[in-house]
């Protein structure tokens, strides 16, 4: 009974600063103002509608699962590596793997800047080793780098820490059933570390898709992706209503696939679970 | 527990602490929103000491920014710096207090060209802080065709080497300037055109940015760019392979004026601010240190001769004289950012 009126402050706050919040944009997405009246209309949301709103959606989307992958790819072996060594050595691993966190995002994607620029240090060396300079800022590639780079650690640290929680003796014990590595990979240590990349994808994808800093930065604006859009539209165009429609919107979106991948985990664990 | 209680321990210390600084100086205090890199960190404090006073400074990147936070309420400024359609739209929507011009005797240093202009006709809600003008800065190494016309940015020879700027009145205007239309127009037809001339141009052009090109220029990573005049003094001092041109079918001319927010809680201390901020020698410290260019007739005497003769700061008459005032464009604004919408999203 004590830890219900513990658990009332948590609540207040959840209804001040994030309910009510919503509930908030939700109506602002489902009205405009004309001359000082409110009306109800779908307006809003219908305007999306339009090609070039359906193509910025797009591009976002792709965008933030194309680095959803490589994080994923990148990351679980870099988790695994991790989870293998020695206690003490781990978490001097993952302090590292922490440590840039704690300087501001902005910062770091600025660094980039000055990396991959035309006079930068990385064609400083590539001319220096007899070729020419290359282009590598504000193109597609740039950008996946810098979402990549600033969005690997939440891939990493949920990975991880299943990996490292794992029970050693059901390796042993598939080991002394005679599988071998790859069959212990596919058949234990995947399974149990499921929650895991679970974890991982929604906390890179969620970011990435809302993201609009990093691709004006190492994109040099020459993308809009759908943050970019319900920034314009706040702050630019002073249409609240409208980007309270577009952030509804890219919800829903975050929400299917939220859905998706749990459904997943759920599948996962039912039918071809560790057994 | 004991880690428990040494953790409540420091959480008091520092909400008392917090607390304490929070209620220790009870100085008027005034509140400034600026755009971002535009006076002199100085002058700021030459202001605290001799009026007692303290300085909250806030900055904002884009006039719109600095609109919406103040036509949406919730903020409390004192002064703040918008450009001129900002300016016109703001009086327009009641948002702005008349300025009490017993107040500031020093208005009597500013320049006649630049009092009573189209945006406020009387002077009575703002008081001239900087003016300049649009223009392309380019590399003399890099750019060897003569710089005069808006033409050179839609030259393919500089594929991969022309800066824009991020701003959609601002790039749209360049578009229209270049097809000879007035940067104010609300005709359908122009503003398609403008579009399409944006669009053409997409793929020669390295990038959109805000304030990296100075970076980016500076150090060498582009050929050409559409700047801000002031913004371009700051760059030639600091590279002078640098050079800036004003295309002659005409560009953007701009004022940036100090006002007083209609729900400023400090009135007469932001009047003191704006006499202060035009006293000459204040005046021309603070031109020296950004770069722009002052109104300030007395202030313009004091400046150093080099930035008092550069033509970038205060080009000549003949120069500026296809340059145009934006008017604001409040009611099709949704088609300027339709046409921005589709710039950018081509590909």
């Amino acid at each position: 009974m004590k830890m219900k009126i513990f658990s009332y402050p948590y609540m207040l706050w959840l209804a001040i600063f994030i309910v009510v919040p919503l509930i908030l944009v939700l109506l602002y997405a489902v009205t405009v103002t004309e001359g000082g009246s409110i009306t109800f209309t779908i307006e809003n949301l219908r305007r999306f509608l339009d090609p070039n709103y359906i193509d910025v959606l797009w591009i976002s989307i792709k965008l933030a699962l194309e680095t959803t992958v490589i994080t994923l790819i990148l990351g679980y072996p870099i988790g695994m590596i991790i989870a293998k060594e020695k206690p003490s050595r781990r978490n001097t691993m993952i302090l590292l793997f922490v440590i840039p966190m704690w300087m501001n995002f902005l910062l770091r994607t600025y660094a980039w800047l000055t990396l991959l620029g035309k006079n930068g240090i990385i064609n400083y060396f590539i001319t220096l080793l007899g070729f020419e300079p290359m282009n590598l800022l504000y193109n597609d590639g740039a950008v996946l780098l810098g979402m990549v780079y600033n969005f690997l650690p939440f891939m990493v640290l949920p990975i991880y820490s299943v990996l490292a929680k794992i029970d050693y003796s059901l390796i042993e014990a598939a080991e002394d059933l005679g599988a071998n590595k790859y069959q212990i990979f596919t058949k234990v240590t995947l399974p149990l570390s499921v929650p895991g990349i679970i974890t991982g994808i929604t906390m890179v994808f969620m970011p990435a898709v809302s993201t609009f800093v990093i691709s004006r930065l190492l994109g040099g604006g020459q993308y809009m992706l759908i943050g970019n859009l319900i920034e314009q539209q706040f702050l630019w165009v002073g249409d609240w209503h409208f980007g309270s429609a577009i952030s509804i919107i890219m919800m829903i979106f975050i929400l299917i696939a939220m859905a998706i991948t749990s459904k997943f985990d759920t599948q996962k664990e039912g039918s071809s679970g560790l057994w | 527990m004991k880690k428990t209680r040494i953790l409540l321990l420091i959480v008091l210390v520092l909400s008392v602490g917090i607390a304490l600084v929070g209620c220790g100086d009870d100085k008027p205090t005034l509140n400034v929103y600026n755009w971002g890199d535009y006076i002199d960190p100085e002058v700021i404090n030459d202001f605290e000491k001799e009026f007692g006073v303290k300085v909250n400074y806030d900055t904002f990147a884009t006039n719109e920014d600095m609109y919406v936070s103040i036509a949406k309420g919730g903020t409390n400024y004192d002064v703040t710096f918008p450009s001129d359609y900002m300016i016109e739209r703001m009086i327009a929507e009641d948002l702005l207090a008349k300025i009490d011009k017993d107040k500031i005797p020093n208005l009597q240093y500013i320049g006649e060209r630049y009092l009573n202009l189209d945006f406020d006709p009387n002077n009575e809600y703002s008081v001239p802080y900087m003016w300049g003008t649009v223009g392309i800065i380019y590399n003399k190494k890099m750019v060897d065709d003569v710089v005069d016309s808006w033409d050179i940015l839609w030259n393919e020879k500089y594929q991969g080497q022309i800066l824009m700027l991020d701003s959609q009145r601002e790039s749209i205007g360049v578009a229209l300037k270049k097809l000879g239309y007035s940067m104010n127009t609300r005709n359908m037809d122009e503003l398609e055109a403008a579009k399409e001339e944006l669009i053409k141009q997409k793929p020669l052009v390295y990038a959109y940015v805000g304030d990296e090109v100075k970076e980016l220029m500076v150090g060498e990573e582009a050929a050409l760019a559409v700047v801000w005049s002031g913004d371009a003094v700051a760059m030639i001092r600091e590279n002078e392979n640098l050079a800036y041109a004003i295309p002659k079918e005409g560009s953007n001319i701009w004022f940036d004026n100090m006002v007083i927010p209609k729900n400023a809680p400090n009135k007469e201390l932001a009047e003191e601010f704006i006499n202060f901020m035009n006293r000459p020698e204040i005046a021309a410290r603070n031109a020296e240190y950004i770069g722009y260019s002052t109104p300030n007739t007395q202030a313009l005497e004091l400046l150093p001769e080099e930035l008092k003769n550069s033509d970038v700061a205060y080009p000549s008459d003949k120069a500026i004289e296809n340059t145009e005032i934006f008017l604001d464009v409040k009611d099709v604004l949704t088609i300027y950012d339709n046409i921005w919408l589709e710039v950018k999203s081509h590909r």
